[in-house]
């Protein structure tokens, strides 16, 4: 997928002009937050679940390569295959290369952003497979050839009648005079036609929330059923997951599902959560005949040690997006790669290099409701920050603020003259705008006054004030 | 006052530097309360400000450079007490960061971090204020400034002390504790997201349809107060200590000499 995330001031200008995408935004606040909010207070150990997830993952996340390998072992003993991919292109290789021994034409697909990080779907096309994908939202986005704005709502930025009109246009085999008002029929629609993929799907590609090493299990939590019938139907299942997904026991598994699904929707637990462990054995009544998963590294395994290690412990529930101000303002698109909001600013710039996503990291008020809310306790606002750091090591910041920047930290670390010169401008801003309290419009503050008004200082500050009245020196 | 010298604590203000440039009579509103409240206050002059810009923009060691200068002039006293939740989280919350990797200033910072507070849940908090003097016939909603609530838990301390003021009615709006998009450099960084986000905050300031809007930091107010002003809004908008002092002779935010 391109990287449009140079872009986003242009990207976010345009979604915060498009009156459908606003209508649409509405929506993550009131179905994400007030649901989280009731999910999380009726879970009264929430907080204490909280801390023991996060010590889960950072006792993994120190012994990485132990968990990884001991999970390995354990897969391959019950008949699958591990394949280890350094990057997005040996990953699509390998899930190609599957495809191919299979003979595959047609594959369906669960809910899985690690297939939008390789970009998966458009090289399977280019090399003649066709890749259906069977997760609602997904699907929709698919047929409209466009990315998930979302990593669990990956269609929240459409409304009903765009999906409508999808739909209308791709299933030319429907009666064009059918029932479509209700969102029901629609759904009916969809699953209509995927079944008849499901079942002629030669290979079945899921992703994976969790890795468990000591049974060599995989792990996915979906709403609609959809993921079962990939992984259960066709001959071939594989299981497309980044490394950092691993947990050692299914105990650790279960402590973070308490916390997964209430972050994400508010449920109590997903509707399917389901555990795949190795192919059909003997007796099995279904399941697939070859299980194969694909571990991604794809730079994650250079995060861990640095500033950056905190992050893998995201399970991606998109509670830092749906909280984010700024998500809520631009949607997912704006952020111009696969991972959008809070996470996408801090895991984009590792992923596809800072000099290209700067402006994620950036383009955060620093409210900090991300981090209040994450089940992991990720500080996101301190990561971005570190990101900050490193563009300003490396010249990555606009000169012109740079310079302001150190103009006025030149002044902030010389009391004096800063005395002499702030107590000058406030006097002349203060004198300038004493009549009407505020200016409309000031030179060198056009970023500000193009809309809102700048409340005028009350002239004078008040250290000289207070000088003034007691003496200097106290 | 009949309180004894040893028995008040050396308090410092840290006034901010928006507070020091666009209004003082915040600062004066601050002193009033912390010598109600039995501080002894002083103001230490060779205060500009405590780097937040540049710390948030990546510029660790200017940064730096301008902590230290806090640090040796705010560290003697026994508490330092700023009229902002942002400034003070600042302060108390990263500045021991700041100097990660030089454990004698680490140190020296971190000992400093804990002398420090935002000015009205250090009222409430640490000198037991439960009540204030003061008189104020309006209906007011009270934004959450987000450091404030979330690094620093200032949230119930300011409405208590609200609701002491004689003739106060407080009125909670929708989604308090969101933020107002003022974000510092991101105002200007990214004015136009700002402004979407400012713009939510208006509309859910009239729909609880106070007289005033209150919120514990200047940088917050000026972003709410420019855009309720631009959009012909008559509500007032004054920071928390202004109120809790009782000195809201000067005009609000925004507003002119009458």
């Amino acid at each position: 997928m391109e990287v449009r995330s140079p872009q986003f001031r242009q990207s976010a200008a345009a979604a915060l002009d498009d009156a459908r995408l606003q209508g649409a935004l509405r929506q993550v606040r009131s179905r994400f937050i007030d649901k989280r909010a009731k999910g999380v207070a009726s879970l009264p150990e929430f907080e204490a679940l909280r801390e023991n997830a996060r010590a889960i993952k950072n006792h993994v996340l120190e012994r990485l390569d132990l968990y990884l390998e001991a999970y390995e072992e354990r897969v391959t003993a019950q008949g699958g295959h591990v394949h280890w991919a350094r990057d997005a292109s040996e990953a699509r290789g390998i899930v190609l290369d599957l495809c191919r021994k299979a003979n595959a034409r047609v594959v369906t697909k669960g809910k899985s952003m690690i297939s939008e990080e390789i970009g998966l779907n458009a090289f399977l096309e280019r090399h003649g497979v066709a890749p259906v994908e069977t997760d609602l939202g997904e699907y929709i986005i698919q047929l409209r050839g466009e990315h998930p704005s979302h990593i669990i709502a990956p269609a929240v930025h459409l409304n009903i009648g765009q999906v409508r009109d999808s739909f209308r246009a791709a299933h030319t085999h429907l009666p064009p005079d059918r029932a479509m008002e209700a969102p029901e029929s629609l759904l009916a629609e969809a699953r209509g036609v995927l079944r008849e993929k499901f079942l002629s799907a030669d290979v079945g590609i899921t992703g994976a929330n969790f890795l468990i090493a000591e049974t060599g299990t995989s792990v996915i939590v979906t709403n609609e059923g959809n993921g079962d019938l990939t992984q259960l139907l066709p001959r071939i299942h594989i299981v497309l997951a980044s490394i950092e997904k691993i947990v050692p026991t299914l105990d650790d598994m279960s402590q973070i599902m308490r916390l997964l699904a209430r972050s994400a929707t508010g449920q109590e637990m997903s509707v399917y959560t389901t555990l795949s462990t190795g192919p059909r054995r003997r007796g099995d009544l279904d399941g697939p005949e070859q299980y194969h998963v694909v571990l991604l590294d794809n730079g994650r395994s250079n995060m861990v040690g640095t500033e950056f290690q905190d992050m893998l412990r995201c399970i991606r529930c998109g509670a830092c997006m749906n909280h984010c101000p700024v998500y809520q303002a631009v949607g997912g698109h704006a952020y111009g790669w696969v991972y959008p909001g809070p996470m996408g600013a801090v895991l984009t710039p590792t992923l596809v290099g800072v000099d290209k996503a700067g402006h994620l990291p950036n383009a955060s008020t620093f409210c900090g409701r991300c981090e209040s809310v994450c089940p992991m306790k990720i500080p996101l606002p301190k990561m971005m920050r570190h990101w900050r750091e490193r563009e300003f090591e490396r010249h990555l910041v606009p000169a012109d603020f740079r310079r302001g920047l150190k103009l006025w930290a030149w002044f902030a670390r010389r009391p004096f003259l800063y005395r002499v010169f702030a107590g000058l401008g406030m006097t002349v801003l203060g004198l300038a705008g004493r009549r009407r309290g505020r200016f409309a419009r000031l030179p060198l503050a056009a970023g500000w006054t193009a809309h809102r008004d700048l409340p005028a200082p009350q002239g004078g500050t008040f250290i000289g004030q207070w000088k003034r009245r007691r003496g200097a020196g106290r | 006052m009949q309180t004894t010298e040893t028995a008040r604590p050396r308090t410092a203000l840290f006034v901010t530097c928006l507070v020091d440039l666009f209004r003082p009579s915040v600062g004066f509103a601050a002193v009033k309360l912390l010598e109600a409240a039995g501080c002894e206050v002083h103001v230490p002059v060779s205060q500009t400000c405590c780097g937040q810009p540049a710390w948030n923009s990546g510029d660790r060691a200017d940064t730096r450079a301008i902590a230290e200068q806090v640090i040796i002039a705010f560290e003697k006293f026994d508490y330092v007490v700023a009229p902002s939740g942002s400034c003070a989280g600042m302060l108390k919350k990263h500045y021991p960061e700041v100097f990660a990797g030089d454990p004698a200033w680490q140190a020296r910072a971190t000992a400093f971090a804990g002398k420090v507070s935002e000015l009205v849940s250090f009222l409430a908090d640490e000198m037991g204020m439960a009540a204030v003097e003061a008189t104020c016939p309006a209906k007011a909603t009270y934004h959450d400034s987000c450091s404030g609530l979330r690094e620093l838990g200032v949230r119930d301390q300011p409405r208590r002390l609200l609701a002491s003021v004689k003739g106060l009615k407080l009125a909670e709006m929708k989604e308090a504790d969101v933020c107002c998009g003022f974000g510092g450099t991101f105002a200007v960084k990214y004015p136009e997201i700002s402004n979407a986000i400012v713009g939510e905050k208006a509309a859910n300031v009239e729909a609880a349809r106070p007289d005033l809007l209150l919120a514990g930091d200047l940088g917050c107010l000026m972003n709410m107060a420019g855009k309720l002003k631009r959009q012909g809004s008559a509500i007032e908008v004054r920071h928390v200590a202004e109120v809790l002092a009782g000195m809201t002779d000067a005009p609000p935010i925004g507003e002119g000499r009458r």
